[in-house]
């Protein structure tokens, strides 16, 4: 087939010029377009008040369908579980006996836990909790991972809160609207969590990786601190997060960094729960071994 | 004189009534990331933009050179890339097939594929630059299934779009 030359506007001199002007028009616009994304970039926050207003006009769009694929959960998982059934039945059934032994010895620590805290007459704060709402949608067509959870500041929700299941950490908040906000997800690649193991105790920070699945670096160099499922809690240095939120299981390691599933599932996830940002007490700040205080804050 | 410019004004209007489905299509397309599922990859492919290169494939005449300013924008308020990516890239996109246009002279389905495969490819790891500019985090793993499903739906897209073309003409 032979090229369509009709755009050549010939000799009229009108369409000569709507064609130049069109050209300036898209020119411009795309100057405008680079203008924006230098604002994102030195600005993040300087559009939230549009997204926010964006995610409350989708998130009724989108609850609307929520219900119906709850049960699918995520789909690539699915697809996934399929490729390795046989693989993974025989692997699972290993963990499960792992997971039974270590279950009654958790329950023993759990028991000698609330013993030594009442000798020490020590209140374990509940983290407060703003509300709880459904995840609606998320950026499946974007490198990054957001998701939209149906509750904004009519409920209270302002930007920085973290975000999570009863089973983990799901993320944190980063742009509100009235009745809807966006939830930076644990595996954005931009969502760093400092975490600690709870086997031993040592500090170290996950990274999403934007496949599902978070890198686990250690914060002591030259050690190689990680085992294949250990679970990782996070840790409240730095605050936004409270400590104690499960946050994913380790499933293979490279000498000091490891590769770590989340345990939560946002994908398969009925509600979420949005959390008080957390503040460390003061005298905590800057402590490395803050992992033994922080269990239980003082105030 | 009355006469003609009556003649242009209907001109337009039919030009409006023609663009309006293939808009409608876009449109739709770049709001499928409303559907309620919570992906941990970018498991859908662009379908906005490649809804609306099929169009520009099939129909040189179609967008005005400016159209990819209007639905650039929508789609990066649904997407989640930061403001303007899509704005930029759209309209690059239209501006480099509107010199390209000038250049060749042949043009088959192959070659609409392969074109239509190297812009979409050259969106998706130019949008992932720009939305990890201000944070960090550039990688290309996790777009891999990406974009080997939109090169393989491009296509389908534009069988679809060339249905829906036939459908309008009929209207």
């Amino acid at each position: 087939m032979a090229t369509n030359r009709s755009k050549r506007p010939g000799f009229s001199r009108r369409a000569r010029f709507g064609l130049f002007a069109g050209y300036v028009a898209a020119i411009t616009g795309a100057l405008v377009g680079f203008g924006l994304i230098l604002i994102a970039i030195f600005d993040p926050q300087g559009f939230s008040s549009i997204r926010g207003g964006v995610s409350d006009l989708t998130a009724p769009v989108s609850s609307t369908g929520r219900g119906a694929v709850q049960g699918a959960g995520r789909v690539d998982d699915g697809i996934g579980a399929w490729w390795n059934a046989g693989r993974q039945n025989i692997r699972l059934r290993n963990e499960l006996t792992v997971a039974r032994r270590r279950l009654i010895e958790a329950q023993a620590t759990e028991l000698e836990n609330r013993r030594l805290r009442q000798m020490v007459r020590l209140i374990e704060r509940e983290s407060d909790i703003v509300v709880t709402a459904r995840l609606v949608n998320s950026s499946a067509t974007s490198a990054r991972r957001f998701a939209t959870i149906f509750a904004g500041r009519g409920q209270g929700v302002e930007p920085g809160m973290p975000v999570r299941a009863a089973d983990g950490l799901v993320g944190r908040i980063i742009d509100t609207g009235r009745s809807a906000s966006r939830v930076l997800l644990l595996t954005d690649r931009s969502n760093i969590v400092p975490v600690r193991i709870t086997r031993s105790g040592t500090p170290a920070f996950t990274t999403g990786r934007g496949d599902g699945q978070v890198d686990i670096r250690s914060l002591e160099a030259g050690s190689n601190p990680f085992e294949r499922g250990d679970v990782l809690v996070t840790s409240g240095t730095g605050g936004i997060y409270p400590p104690n939120i499960p946050v994913a299981v380790i499933v293979r390691v490279f000498g000091d960094t490891a590769l770590g599933s989340p345990l939560a599932n946002p994908g398969a996830l009925d509600f979420a729960i949005v959390q008080q940002s957390y503040e460390p007490p003061s005298e905590e700040t800057g402590l490395a071994e803050a992992d033994e205080i922080s269990v239980a804050d003082d105030e | 004189m009355s006469r003609l410019l009556a003649a242009d004004e209907s001109i337009a209007l039919t030009r409006v009534q023609l663009a309006l489905l293939p808009s409608v299509s876009v449109i739709i397309g770049s709001l499928v990331p409303l559907i309620p599922i919570i992906a941990q990859w970018p498991v859908l492919p662009p379908l906005g933009l490649m809804v609306f290169l099929a169009w520009r494939l099939l129909r040189p005449e179609i967008w005005a050179i400016w159209a990819g300013i209007p639905f650039g924008l929508l789609d990066d308020l649904i997407s989640g890339n930061p403001l303007g990516t899509s704005v930029l890239l759209w309209t690059a996109i239209m501006i480099a097939l509107d010199m390209a246009d000038n250049r060749m002279i042949w043009r088959d389905y192959w070659l609409d594929w392969l074109v239509a495969a190297a812009l979409l490819v050259s969106y998706i790891i130019l949008a992932m630059t720009i939305a990890t500019l201000a944070t960090g985090g550039w990688g290309l793993e996790p777009l891999l299934p990406q974009i080997a499903v939109t090169v393989l739906l491009v296509p389908f897209v534009m069988r679809f779009c060339a249905r829906l073309d036939r459908w309008r003409l009929s209207l």
